[in-house]
């Protein structure tokens, strides 16, 4: 019998845990694919963060760090600068990265660490049951916003791949959605492009991966799509933030 | 024939901390500590080694955590506060049975406190340092030449224990200068890293270090066979020094810079006919309960100095099962006791018993 599709080698053939609709299993194939890929996931460490994907260490067949809640990054940092010649990556939520781990984020893209950073942003807490993220829409419910995000009282969306685009160490940062086949692509694309500017030692890279969490949006699986696609992706413009090297010391700008 | 250099207390380890094979040092700025982490960004480059000056005292602690999962020998130093907010990587580090060495020099608090030496951390050391159960060995150096040699050990004991190990130092131990024999001490023989991320290369199933059991059962036996692991230390790693004991009616303890101050006062109450003597404990964990206990047994009573509100006191009545009165005698927030201040608290006790 010929083989059509088989699970590529750095996923783990674990039963994940995560909810029906969920996008982290698609996420996850896609960096496993990439490494794959590009030859490196015998040379890859990976660290878990602390929310819905703190069991990735389960999931993926490389060697596995799980950090304390946002510091995947300084985590991250030893792991590299221990083993140089390793690809490293971290895999962190909207909460870990963009709240408790901003200072670790933002410091790992300043030094231009040659780490890869995939950030799903879902717009949400999703393991602690569904709590306001610093990322979640204006007028968005969740659990601790029931009426929705008041953006008087509790503030605006954070966009990442904006703000790390103006750090002269970060080289590469690309926002991405897996909403729909071809953003999939795209997605995976971007992902790979990531790990190889890593393995050429060009520097902090990030690919921030629009996603979905139907299980605390209160949506079904097709309707948390199109609200990804209606509700964030216009404050969330997807594109390339950042493509290149840091500006020279002294240089013009 | 090792090399006699004048030194500051913060620079000889770092110093040791490098001879260890220390490659590895994460840093935050704080005062009384900036010697060790200007020493480090000197010196690292001198031997491949990696100095990163971290965006806080807790990237450097988890920093250091991921150099240890990758196998390295690393390092951070802090004081007080600093050492506070770490308590979220110490646990993480125990939780992952990670080797791994961090500095207190201790200065005064609670809060911002004041920058002058404290031992007011005893408590933040001893009892575990963060969150759920778990321990480190505490190291107490009490000179320079301590400083010095207590980074080896620190090292070793580590790497034998897959643990954290405090250097509980203070201001007084960072800053002081005096002449160090860099005398370096054979390695222990250690158990190979096996467990380190190293990338598996295509040839091994995969390594992970983690802290996290879904299965409460799974987390109680893990934290129960790490305590048997404790029951070793407590056993064999316990140590002490014991001065004009072998006579003494009356016990003076403290540790680190406090117990130099202890000893003149013991040898003060000698001149005045006093059988005063000391044991200064050299790790304060493991306590070392027995030596303290078998002292009880011979001494009147026991006088406690530390610069703190009284912290180890505790530690000193349950090692002795409060046999015998502890007084204590002591000075906070950055004030340093003088001797004559511990001998009124020898004569004091002395003419009690």
């Amino acid at each position: 019998m010929k083989t059509i599709f088989e699970r590529t080698p750095a996923l783990s053939d674990a039963v994940t845990h995560y909810c029906p609709g969920c996008t982290h299993g698609i996420v996850h194939r896609l960096v496993a694919e990439a490494l794959d890929e590009l030859d490196l996931t015998g040379r890859t460490i990976g660290v878990a963060p602390v929310g819905c994907a703190v069991m990735a260490y389960n999931y993926f067949e490389c060697d596995m760090v799980q950090a304390a809640h946002g510091r995947a990054p300084a985590v991250a940092t030893g792991v590299k600068r221990t083993h140089p010649g390793s690809i490293v990556f971290t895999y962190q939520g909207d909460g870990d990265l963009a709240a408790i781990g901003t200072a670790e984020t933002v410091h790992a893209a300043a030094r231009g660490e040659n780490i890869t950073v995939i950030f799903i942003n879902n717009a949400i807490y999703g393991m602690t049951g569904g709590q306001m993220a610093p990322t979640t829409m204006p007028a968005q419910v969740t659990q601790t916003s029931p009426y929705g995000r008041d953006v008087s009282k509790a503030g605006y969306p954070l966009r990442v791949s904006e703000m790390l685009a103006t750090v002269d160490g970060a080289r590469y940062i690309e926002r991405v959605a897996v909403n729909s086949a071809a953003n999939v692509k795209k997605a995976k694309a971007a992902i790979k492009k990531a790990f190889a500017n890593q393995a050429a030692g060009n520097g902090f890279t990030l690919v921030e991966v629009l996603s979905t969490c139907p299980t605390n949006w209160g949506l079904d699986p097709v309707k948390a799509l199109d609200w990804l696609k209606d509700n964030m992706m216009p404050y969330y413009p997807l594109g390339v933030y950042k493509d290149g090297a840091a500006p020279e010391a002294g240089g013009e700008a | 024939m090792a090399e006699t250099i004048l030194m500051k207390g913060n620079e000889a380890m770092a110093e040791a901390a490098v001879m260890a094979g220390c490659r590895h040092f994460f840093g935050y700025p704080i005062t009384p500590q900036n010697e060790v982490a200007a020493y480090m960004s000197r010196r690292m480059p001198q031997v491949d080694g990696v100095y990163l000056q971290a965006e806080s005292e807790i990237a450097a602690i988890n920093m250091v955590l991921g150099a240890s999962a990758a196998g390295a020998r690393a390092m951070t130093s802090s004081s007080s506060p600093g050492v506070a907010l770490k308590s979220e990587g110490l646990s993480y580090l125990a939780g992952c049975d990670l080797p791994a060495v961090v500095v207190n020099i201790q200065r005064g608090g609670p809060g911002l406190g004041s920058i002058q030496p404290s031992q007011a951390d005893y408590f933040m050391a001893t009892r575990g340092g963060g969150h759920g159960d778990f321990h480190m060995i505490v190291l107490a150096p009490n000179s320079v030449q301590e400083m010095f040699d207590c980074a080896f050990t620190a090292f070793d004991l580590a790497d034998k224990y897959r643990m954290t190990v405090n250097i509980l130092a203070d201001g007084v131990l960072g800053q002081m200068m005096e002449p160090v024999v860099m005398n370096s001490p054979k390695m222990a023989e250690l158990p190979a890293k096996d467990w380190a991320v190293t990338g598996t290369g295509g040839k091994r199933k995969s390594n992970i270090v983690n802290s996290l059991y879904l299965k409460p059962e799974a987390l109680e036996q893990t934290n129960i066979e790490r305590y048997k692991r404790y029951a070793v230390i407590e056993k064999e790693e316990a140590r002490s020094e014991s001065y004009l004991m072998d006579d003494a009616e009356i016990c003076v303890t403290a540790y680190g810079a406090s117990s130099r101050v202890a000893r003149n006062a013991v040898d003060m109450a000698r001149e005045k006919g006093v059988k005063a003597g000391l044991i200064r404990p050299i790790t304060v964990w493991p306590f070392p309960k027995g030596v303290f206990l078998e002292a009880a047994g011979r001494v009147n009573s026991f006088v406690c100095v530390e610069m703190s509100m009284g912290q180890m006191i505790e530690d000193v009545e349950l090692a002795i099962r409060c046999k015998k009165p502890v007084a204590f005698c002591g000075r906070t927030g950055g004030m340093i006791p003088d001797p004559e201040q511990v001998l009124a608290a020898i004569m004091k006790d002395g003419r009690l018993s």
